[in-house]
């Protein structure tokens, strides 16, 4: 398990700030959901931790700062689902979750019987397997979804980011990639950060929100304390009832307008 | 659950059947006659060192251009995206037009040697100015548009200052083979050979490549220097068989698309198959030109785009695999 730490960190793209003076820490094996209006600086931050934007600031991994590590070291330690991946029609599904394998993998070297066994149990466990022989082009936008999140989970890296992981599915797929992501932390003890539209669903399986608003975290804590009307109509500019179940479980309900 | 991704041994042999049936064809077509004793020295200085030239300049062209396509994912680039041809282009327009009486008494022919240095010396300015915008894979295409234009431009305006040496220098730009001699196979085949290993072993790593330039970043792989590196590797390679045989086009699409429609599309198939294929389209393509033997032969690139593009739309048409 692994913490995940940002120390006075701020994203640039260009010139343009888009997450300012951002201070987290993310405990080993918790599940730590951004939310916030679009161009909050959600995905900003997971591309940070992921080295694929420029920041100014310190962001650490168990205490030591990732930017210390090589490319393929700092795979090792961080696993990215983008929001939108690139899945290469003709590749098959078992082909696509071995990419997972290369940061193990030499420079001119090629995946060994471990990895290719290792692949095969991923699939196995994720009830994939008679995906890994189908061709990416063939399967649907869950089947796929389900295949990034396995493709993630052979890197074997112990922090996890997800960037909107269900914008694209329905309910009953955004339930199972969902559920599939919080039976992996549990059993691997990933620390997981995700970006998330949905608040309902966000609270539902997070430890802890932070509620971004023009690269400023403006709220963070439980649901209970972050899904509170005045706040959402604040940086959203909604009117939403929430409601709470007895459960715990906290449901935000957009109102229409009485105009 | 993998085997897609190996090579079918029996991809392996059908294509090097089809490369031995090349040159066998290859050695045995021609005006002389078919293969007998009298034969022999028609054979082995004449015949023989094209059929290799032209494996050698399709192998290279085939690989490049799998290797461009690779690193650029993009299905339509060739090995002259970066502007590899133009380069080669305008070297050898300005030995023609300057350079044929001055250098007559040479040892070496400045041909080859400018063609070489025209085509690496355009890729490299590509590589610079597109670096200096960015040196993403977008970039490096936006500046290899505007390197091959500017070439392309400066070689028409030679051309006119020069028009008396237009046909040669439109026949060496539609490519033969048909001069070729051991010489020529000698001088290219160190560059191809190196350029072959270099590709060959990135195979996996432009595997890795097919999610996009920020995945494979986040997958551990250094997408810059492996870009880099195949470019210049194919560029070498490119650059050595286009100073030799000018300028064969459309060899380095449709090969490595064959392959992938035929074969599939890890890089690990696609890059071994293209070497193979490559050779054995070249050499036959090269047989039908010795042929039609009215005012000279045809040129080996009118070619590989005569008989190639219909049999490119047919097999597109009877896998209807998108692209």
């Amino acid at each position: 398990m692994s913490s995940l730490g940002f120390e006075c960190v701020n994203v640039l793209y260009g010139n343009r700030e888009a997450v300012y003076a951002l201070d987290e820490q993310v405990k080993p094996g918790e599940w730590l959901c951004l939310i916030g209006p679009n161009g909050a600086g959600k995905s900003s931050v997971l591309r940070a931790v992921a080295g694929l934007v420029k920041y100014r600031g310190i962001i650490t991994i168990d205490g030591t700062p990732i930017d210390m590590r090589s490319p393929k070291r700092r795979a090792a330690m961080v696993a990215y689902v983008p929001q939108s991946p690139l899945m290469p029609d003709d590749m098959t599904g078992a082909e696509y979750v071995l990419l997972g394998r290369n940061p193990y993998v030499g420079y001119f070297g090629s995946e060994t019987k471990h990895d290719r066994a290792l692949v095969e149990d991923v699939l196995e466990r994720l009830d994939l397997g008679e995906f890994g022989t189908r061709r990416l082009g063939t399967l649907s936008g869950g089947e796929r979804q389900r295949l990034v999140i396995a493709r993630a989970i052979a890197q074997e890296s112990p922090i996890l980011l997800l960037d909107e992981p269900t914008s694209a599915l329905d309910i009953g797929h955004q339930q199972q990639a969902l559920e599939l992501v919080d039976r992996l932390r549990r059993e691997h003890g990933l620390t997981v950060v995700s970006a998330m539209h949905d608040l309902t669903l966000a609270g539902l399986y997070a430890d802890r929100l932070s509620l971004l608003h023009q690269g400023h975290v403006v709220a963070s804590g439980s649901a209970a304390h972050v899904l509170r009307p005045d706040i959402l109509s604040e940086f959203y500019g909604v009117s939403v009832s929430v409601h709470h179940q007895d459960d715990g479980t906290v449901v935000v309900v957009p109102k229409r307008g009485r105009g | 659950m993998f085997a897609r991704r190996r090579l079918n041994r029996w991809w392996i042999v059908a294509a090097v059947v089809l490369l031995a049936a090349a040159v066998v064809l290859g050695a045995m077509v021609g005006p002389a006659g078919g293969i007998s004793a009298a034969n022999w020295d028609i054979i082995w200085n004449i015949r023989l060192p094209r059929v290799v030239l032209a494996g050698v300049v399709g192998a290279m062209l085939s690989l490049a251009g799998a290797g461009y396509q690779g690193v650029f994912r993009n299905p339509l680039v060739d090995p002259y995206l970066l502007g590899a041809a133009a380069g080669a282009g305008l070297g050898a327009t300005l030995v023609f037009a300057y350079g044929r009486t001055a250098t007559s008494g040479w040892p070496v022919d400045p041909l080859p040697l400018a063609a070489f240095v025209g085509a690496l010396a355009a890729v490299l300015v590509t590589y610079l100015v597109g670096a200096s915008f960015g040196g993403s894979g977008l970039s490096l295409v936006l500046a290899g548009v505007a390197v091959a234009a500017l070439g392309t431009a400066l070689q028409q305006y030679l051309l006119l200052r020069h028009s008396d040496v237009i046909k040669e220098v439109y026949s060496w730009i539609s490519g033969r083979v048909s001069t070729a001699t051991w010489d020529d196979v000698k001088l290219v085949s160190p560059y191809v050979l190196l350029a072959t290993v270099v590709l060959l072993l990135h195979r996996r790593q432009l595997d890795v490549l097919r999610v996009g330039d920020e995945e494979a970043m986040t997958l551990g792989s250094e997408v810059r220097r492996i870009r880099l590196v195949v470019v210049i590797a194919a560029t070498l390679g490119t650059a050595a068989v286009v100073s030799v045989s000018g300028l064969i086009g459309f060899v380095g699409i449709m090969v490595p698309h064959l392959v992938r429609l035929v074969a599939g599309s890890s890089y690990r198939v696609v890059l071994p198959l293209s070497i193979l294929v490559g050779a054995s389209f070249l050499i036959l393509a090269d047989i039908p030109g010795r042929m039609i033997e009215h005012g000279g032969e045809t040129p080996i690139g009118v070619v590989t785009a005569l008989v190639g593009a219909p049999m490119f739309i047919f097999v597109l048409r009877s896998r209807r695999v998108p692209a």
